[in-house]
């Protein structure tokens, strides 16, 4: 068993309620899409490109984005769609790069496939540009070492462990999630943050992830470092 | 009348938690709810189970309600319509008609709430009392294309506010004032939702001489053309070829609308003597449309056009498949091959019943998901949450807020 040490700067587990707003946007070409997706603010990017992993938290979140959900489903450009499905969200510390990627995705197929850009979609199956509204409220769980933090873990909200995992890194624009920062700079468990980060979140559900942080956890807890 | 604890099994203790925080948010806040009656209707059942639970969690929230005589709602029903994109004659009496009573209203109506939350074109005229206080106005209605004379008429109201609701994002116009979108929910401690005793359900089968040992294809919808009752019975029969099933068509109708009636004679007509067609004219029984749903084997809602469709949620939360058509709100309860199968027309939905019928693993799967998917997002809880941090984000116009 290991010797937890305790942190000088507790870690507190908040949670994020969010509500979605409505822009009235819609576009039912690739090209009416380009030029809202340039204008709109970072948090409808944010909103399409994570709301599936919110809505769908029983199902492995496959397709990640609105986007590609769209374009495969909708305007039936199934190369496109993958193109836009495989985007590697984890590899973006900001939604500026995340929404200069999903442009550049679309406008590069544009210029190798020019009749993609006359498909459209019916009236009814139009893209609606949503964005995200989040309110970030801290709980009343306060841990200090590993084995608190495992506990925790444990009992808090998905909307929780999805705020320390996703949103605080990319959208507020943090190079790391909180988990792995705090237990790296806290708990200096250098090689266990770096094990937590290079989970892929995108490909689990939340409670997947949330039991695979787990197993983590307990193993560095019961090794003999 | 449910309390908040009893939701504590379904949702889990850490969604009530939050409720409560969010609640603490809106200390000292009092809430005004206005709409046009207190009984019949959707928006009247909504506000009936939300009230109370806002108040017990601490919100100071009170309901009130205008006043019209019966132009007054002829006229509103007129608009009504003409929102859903109907085409009606309404005329410059009909608007003076709604102009005088909302003056009368604002003489006799006390606006006391720091947040007045208005509901559908009834009350929308209220609006003209705002002074330093937040209002909200929440559209319950389809407006995805609505009569553009009358939407121009409304929007004269509609720019005063702080904030508009719709419920789906394709009945989002553009505005000048923050929108939200925020859809309807299920109770699923209601009759209508709640789990039932294998004898009940078997009470109910008896009743309308339901046989056990063929598929269960369930419509529950009023006998309305919109909800295309005639093309269900054309899926059943592309579905009977190959697959002995039967199909309950249930539903009211108002012994006075000649419409539902005359609707109802056409889809018998239609029906023809199948003893395997059970058309089921039902008082208003919600225990037993919870029965019929449960007993299914696969919910249909074939709908030509629909606001929310909520039938789809109370199907999905009972864990069954659904096939649905893919209009107004349906698709966000229903993600096609994930959470059920979306459909577009007669053949498409037959084709998808019997995929359904074949592969009872796949349909226990869509069900399953389905019921998850309701469960974090169709609830009464969410619509609460959704409610409350709609209150809270008239006092803050950022993206991310620090509460």
């Amino acid at each position: 068993m290991k010797v937890l040490v305790k942190a000088k700067e507790p870690f507190r587990f908040v949670t994020r309620l969010h509500l979605t707003e409505l822009t009235g946007l819609k576009a039912s070409t690739l090209k009416r899409m380009v030029s809202i997706l340039k204008k709109v603010p970072g948090s409808c990017i944010y909103h399409h490109t994570h709301r599936f992993l919110q809505q769908h938290q029983h199902i492995s979140p496959e397709p990640p984005n609105d986007f590609a959900y769209w374009v495969s489903n909708i305007l039936v450009e199934e190369e496109l769609g993958e193109r836009l499905a495989s985007i590697d969200v984890v590899q973006f510390t900001s939604i500026r790069q995340l929404r200069e990627k999903i442009i550049q995705t679309i406008d590069s197929y544009l210029k190798a496939h020019p009749s993609a850009s006359r498909r459209f979609a019916e009236p009814g199956d139009e893209f609606h540009f949503i964005k995200s509204v989040s309110f970030i409220v801290p709980t009343k769980y306060e841990v200090s070492d590993l084995a608190e933090f495992n506990n925790i873990l444990k009992k808090i909200t998905p909307d929780s462990v999805y705020f320390h995992i996703f949103e605080s890194r990319l959208r507020l624009g943090k190079k790391e999630n909180d988990f792995s920062n705090w237990l790296e700079h806290a708990l200096l468990e250098k090689e266990l943050a770096g094990k937590i980060s290079r989970l892929d979140p995108y490909t689990h559900t939340m409670e997947e992830l949330r039991e695979a942080i787990i197993r983590l956890i307990e193993k560095e807890i019961n090794s003999n470092g | 009348m449910a309390k908040m604890d009893d939701y504590i099994p379904i949702t889990g203790q850490s969604t009530i938690d939050d409720l409560r925080l969010l609640a603490e948010k809106l200390q000292g806040k009092v809430v005004q709810t206005i709409n046009s009656t207190s009984v019949g209707g959707g928006v009247a059942e909504i506000l009936n189970q939300m009230v109370p639970l806002l108040k017990e969690l601490g919100v100071d929230t009170h309901w009130d309600l205008i006043k019209g005589g019966i132009e007054f709602f002829d006229v509103t029903k007129k608009i009504h319509n003409a929102l859903h994109g109907r085409e009606e004659n309404i005329t410059l009496h009909d608007l003076d008609v709604f102009r005088e009573t909302s003056q009368r209203n604002m003489e006799e109506i006390k606006i006391y709430g720091d947040i007045v939350f208005i509901h559908d074109p009834q009350p929308i005229g209220l609006v003209r009392k705002k002074s330093g206080n937040k209002w909200i106005w929440r559209c319950h209605v389809d407006v995805s294309s609505p009569d553009k004379e009358i939407w121009r008429f409304l929007n004269e109201f509609i720019v005063q506010y702080d904030a508009a609701v719709f419920s789906a994002p394709s009945f989002s116009p553009v505005l000048p004032i923050r929108q939200f979108l925020i859809s309807p929910s299920i109770d699923p401690l209601s009759d209508k939702n709640k789990e039932l005793p294998a004898e009940t359900i078997k009470a109910v089968q008896d009743k309308y001489g339901i046989i056990q040992n063929k598929p269960i294809i369930t419509q529950i919808s009023r006998f309305d053309r919109l909800k295309d009752p005639v093309g269900v019975i054309e899926a059943y029969r592309l579905v009977k070829k190959y697959i002995d099933c039967q199909l309950i068509l249930a539903g009211g109708t108002a012994s006075d609308d000649p419409e539902g009636v005359e609707v109802y004679e056409e889809v018998k007509d239609k029906a023809k003597d199948d003893p395997d067609i059970h058309l089921l004219m039902m008082p208003h029984n919600n225990i037993e449309v919870n029965a019929l749903q449960r007993l299914s084997t696969v919910i249909l809602q074939k709908s030509l056009k629909e606001g929310f469709g909520l039938t789809v949620a109370e199907a999905l939360w009972k864990g069954k498949p659904v096939v649905a058509a893919n209009v107004g709100g349906i698709p966000l309860q229903v993600k096609h091959k994930y959470s059920g199968l979306l459909c577009h027309s007669v053949e498409g939905a037959a084709f998808a019943i019997k995929q359904l019928l074949n592969n009872p693993g796949y349909a226990k799967k869509l069900g399953e998901s389905g019921r998850e998917h309701i469960k974090n997002n169709y609830l009464l809880t969410r619509h609460l949450r959704d409610y409350m941090l709609l209150f809270l984000s008239l006092y803050h116009g950022e993206d991310v807020v620090y509460l």
